[in-house]
């Protein structure tokens, strides 16, 4: 039962001698063999791994979303066009990884492209949600997320555009975490929406987020849009008061959420508790986001994805599935007719509202904090008919990532019936994960929702 | 025959060939590739023409592949921005790079990355002898792949090299000032000039690190009108006069006949010395700009271009300048002798040794000019003026020789010494020729003037 440690778990009983990584493999893989059939988390799967103690990952099994590329390893985006394509690169973020000593378990499941929330759009078939497989992982990182919550990994990676880390380990009952824009690099993940892409950690508690992002943050110089700010170390900010921090809460009065919030909204009150201001905060309607992230979104997709153009991977552009072929056709239509009228521009004009909205909010309070998403994680079959599906799921973290601003959910509620999970987004101005950390760090460590640490 | 007239009719008077006067409208488009050492958004090696082999210039950046990202190069930028500087731009201190969307093979992400509406430079000139011509603007992007169309064991194939995909290309884009073809061929040269002197591109035409294009029309009034046709892939200035003039003469006759020529971009044939119809362009094509996610916005100090200025070298118009004002080298012959930027600093110690030794330098200019003198990379300057004072040397004339001469020549010539009696002093020349020819050294036609006065006045 090693593949149910925890990354900080795996790390101390290996400095202490009191296992072996082999055996830790060992059981991941016979999780990953019992499991995956069933599940579908994985597309590829790696058993070769080398022992590496005197690195701070040891040689752990991680589980990598397959959009990020990975030297001789095939990898699709969950993608028919890109079914035969090896990267002769490695993305940053899976090289820092594999320096710190991670070893890549796996090539996890995703909506083709990272197209959804749902991990149904995958053109390798659905990951089931390993937690009640008659419903959904949440998307686009289902299967990093799906890998953590079925202990097939020990931790992983996803990427994030809008809610594709933190929605999916909401659903999953597990830790994601998304870092500013910039703090970690693009370089290698294959593009959805360039503005808002961000590569980050997908975990079993909040201190394996702080350990992993420890280990993939830092300036890229071939990201251009990487930050040169300095990458503090982010365990310090784990076991830390969070007495006389501001906490705002938003989205709490929106029509919909009655049900759900009133099961979110008690957990809040541990705040208080541990000495915590905690008030209700106005933030502008979602649907303002919601429409400008669906217009940056389409637009940037299809540019980015006019590279595959039947001329090289083999494969062409009619293996897209229907979810891109929308995107790319609204997209185009979004950046159509003259620069700076046409509806890419404007939603860029009203991005910066947005932002400027968050920013006021940020004088009054250290963090804002947010259900992660609007419900429980959806049934088998939810997308289907429900063109704005990702839209409606993510639309509490849309302005966050239009902003740029780092965010991480954690559980925050479990379903006894369903054994499903609620998720609390907890937002914070730019390059402050810590403060993410450690306000998330002290709801788990008070509370019993985490399942780890429940096991402890 | 037909060539010669319409060259004719282009330099600058309007041209009445028929019940209609059209002057002529034209812009030019110019791309130029940078040599900078690495390529525009990625490590590459910049040396597509000296490449061994196809492709081996490439990375994932280059070859666009899923998750590769662009870095700007530095480099590129503040050459774009030194040549803008040199054309007596404006610099656009906040810029940035836009996404242009077409699909082509040799374009492998689907996008150029190239700059929209705030290009790095704009509201320039540059001065012709034939008037000045407004610099609308002048961008960066990066170049193309190349296409190959092959057969291979007797199949039709497409090969794509992305030895020049990437590679920094400038575009330089001018107002419609251009009134005639030679102008146009002389602001090409000029400009390539300037990159030359700037040291920041080859330019070599034959194998297109320099390209032109043409839009032009045709105006009765002056004003723009409503067509534009636009020539492409002309490789040299020579083509780009022909095919201007070419133009002109059959646009002139489709106005003529009280029809508006066709708004569509043309090939140049050199070989059958006529434009031909590629495509259609009744609308603007939409290339769905927008700004380049993946590269921050840039930002530049005042300060920054004040310090490129300073450091741009001297330039094509400030030599000749100079040339003027310290040696009175005359504009026309200075105008070629600085076309090979190769040999200025060479022709600079030239002059000023011949100066030192009270030769007049415009001698020295015109005789190399005139290809009297040679003159290569690597040679002295002391040599060059050694072979310029053998080339004038005069030959010492035994006087007695010169006077017989003189005399040989008066007494055969008795009608132009009654001419000279009479006061028509131009046979002075024809005399001195006739000298001259008689004579195998080399004269000093002032010795020789002199005497023939005093032979002429007994």
């Amino acid at each position: 039962m090693l593949n149910k440690l925890t990354l900080k778990q795996a790390i101390d009983k290996l400095d202490n001698k009191k296992i072996t990584l082999e055996d830790i493999w060992a059981d991941v893989l016979s999780a990953i063999k019992n499991q995956n059939d069933k599940l579908n988390v994985y597309l590829a799967i790696n058993k070769n791994f080398k022992s590496q103690p005197n690195k701070p990952l040891k040689g752990l099994p991680i589980a990598v979303k397959d959009n990020f590329c990975t030297k001789g390893t095939i990898t699709t985006a969950s993608s028919l066009l890109l079914k035969d394509f090896v990267p002769q690169f490695e993305s940053t973020v899976t090289q820092k990884l594999k320096d710190a000593g991670g070893e890549i378990v796996g090539k996890t499941n995703m909506d083709a492209w990272a197209h959804g929330s749902s991990t149904e759009t995958s053109q390798y078939g659905k990951t089931l949600n390993p937690r009640n497989t008659q419903h959904l992982p949440g998307g686009s990182s289902g299967g990093s997320a799906a890998a953590v919550a079925a202990d097939m990994c020990i931790a992983s990676l996803g990427s994030e555009t809008a809610g594709s880390i933190r929605q999916p380990a909401a659903w999953c009952g597990v830790v994601g975490l998304k870092p500013t824009y910039g703090r970690t690099s693009r370089y290698g993940i294959v593009a959805m929406a360039s503005s808002t892409d961000s590569p980050g950690p997908i975990t079993k508690t909040v201190e394996d987020a702080a350990i992993l992002l420890n280990h993939i943050a830092g300036h890229d110089p071939l990201n251009a849009t990487s930050s040169s700010e300095k990458t503090p170390n982010f365990t310090e900010s784990l076991d830390k008061p969070i007495e006389n921090l501001k906490i705002g809460i938003i989205y709490h009065n929106l029509e919909g959420l009655e049900n759900v919030w009133k099961l979110f909204a008690p957990q809040l009150k541990i705040f208080t508790k541990l000495g915590a201001s905690v008030k209700y905060a106005q933030a502008m309607d979602p649907k303002h986001a919601i429409s400008v992230y669906t217009v940056v979104q389409r637009s940037e997709v299809s540019s980015n994805l006019a590279r595959f153009d039947d001329v090289r991977y083999q494969h062409g552009r009619d293996t897209f599935g229907n979810e891109a072929k929308k995107r790319i056709m609204l997209g185009t239509h979004t950046l159509s007719k003259v620069f700076n009228t046409h509806p890419y521009s404007l939603a860029q004009k009203v991005r910066t509202l947005l932002i400027k909205d968050y920013e006021k909010l940020f004088k009054k309070y250290d963090v804002l904090i947010s259900l992660t998403s609007p419900g429980f994680a959806k049934k088998v079959g939810a997308t289907e008919g429900s063109a704005m599906f990702g839209e409606l799921e993510d639309m509490l973290m849309e302005v966050s990532s239009l902003s740029g601003m780092p965010g991480i959910s954690i559980p925050c509620y479990r379903d006894e019936k369903t054994n499903l999970y609620l998720g609390m987004n907890i937002m914070a101005p730019m390059w402050r994960e810590d403060l993410v950390i450690q306000v998330a760090d002290a709801f788990e460590k008070n509370t019993d929702w985490n399942s780890w640490r429940k096991n402890d | 025959m037909l060539l010669k007239k319409i060259l004719i009719g282009t330099r600058g008077e309007k041209m009445t060939n028929s019940n209609k006067n059209y002057q002529l409208i034209c812009g030019l488009e110019v791309h130029a590739e940078l040599k900078t050492k690495s390529k525009m958004f990625c490590g590459c090696k910049n040396d597509p023409f000296h490449a061994p082999k196809p492709n081996i210039y490439t990375c994932p950046v280059c070859l666009g592949m899923p998750g590769a990202l662009p870095v700007p190069n530095k480099k590129a930028i503040e050459w774009t921005i030194k040549l803008g500087l040199a054309l007596n731009c404006k610099i656009n201190l906040f810029s940035k790079f836009d996404r242009k969307h077409y699909f082509y093979p040799d374009l492998p992400k689907g996008y150029q990355i190239s700059q929209y509406d705030i290009p790095f430079c704009y509201d320039g000139y540059l001065d012709t002898s034939e008037g000045r011509i407004g610099i609308a603007r002048i961008h960066l992007e990066e170049d193309t792949g190349k296409l190959l169309h092959k057969t291979i064991n007797g199949k039709k194939v497409s090969l794509i090299d992305f030895n020049r995909g990437g590679v920094p290309l400038v575009e330089v884009v001018t107002e419609p000032d251009i009134k005639t073809a030679t102008q146009a061929a002389e602001y090409g040269k000029k400009l390539r000039n300037i990159i030359r002197y700037l040291d920041i591109g080859n330019c070599d035409m034959q194998k297109g690190g320099m390209r032109l294009e043409a839009n032009l029309s045709l105006s009765e009034t002056g004003d723009l009108p409503d067509y534009k046709v636009e020539v492409k892939n002309i490789n040299s200035f020579k083509f780009m006069e022909q095919a201007i003039a070419y133009e002109i003469d059959r646009q002139t006759k489709i106005l003529n006949q009280g029809k508006t020529p066709a708004q569509e971009t043309r090939g140049w044939d050199a070989n059958k010395q006529r434009s031909f119809s590629q495509r259609a362009k009744e609308t603007a094509e939409d290339y769905r700009y927008f700004p380049d996610p993946d590269i921050p916005p840039l930002q530049f100090t005042k300060e920054q271009v004040e310090k490129w200025r300073e450091k741009l070298p001297e330039l094509p118009a400030q030599i000749l300048d100079r040339w003027y004002q310290n040696f009175k080298i005359e504009p026309k012959f200075g105008e070629i002798l600085i076309s090979n930027h190769c040999l200025t600093t060479l022709l600079n110690a030239i002059f000023s040794k011949a100066k030192r030794k009270k030769i007049n330098p415009n001698s020295i200019a015109k005789a190399l000019v005139n290809k009297k003198l040679t003159l290569q990379l690597g040679d002295k300057p002391k040599n060059i003026i050694a072979n310029y004072q053998q080339l004038h040397k005069i030959d010492n004339i035994d006087s007695d020789v010169l006077k017989q001469t003189i005399n040989k020549v008066l007494t055969t010539n008795p009608d132009a010494v009654t001419k000279f009696k009479t006061g028509k002093t131009q046979v002075i020349g024809f005399l001195l020729g006739q000298i001259a020819q008689k004579l195998p050294q080399k004269l000093d036609m002032k010795q020789v003037r002199l005497e023939l006065l005093k032979a002429l006045e007994n």
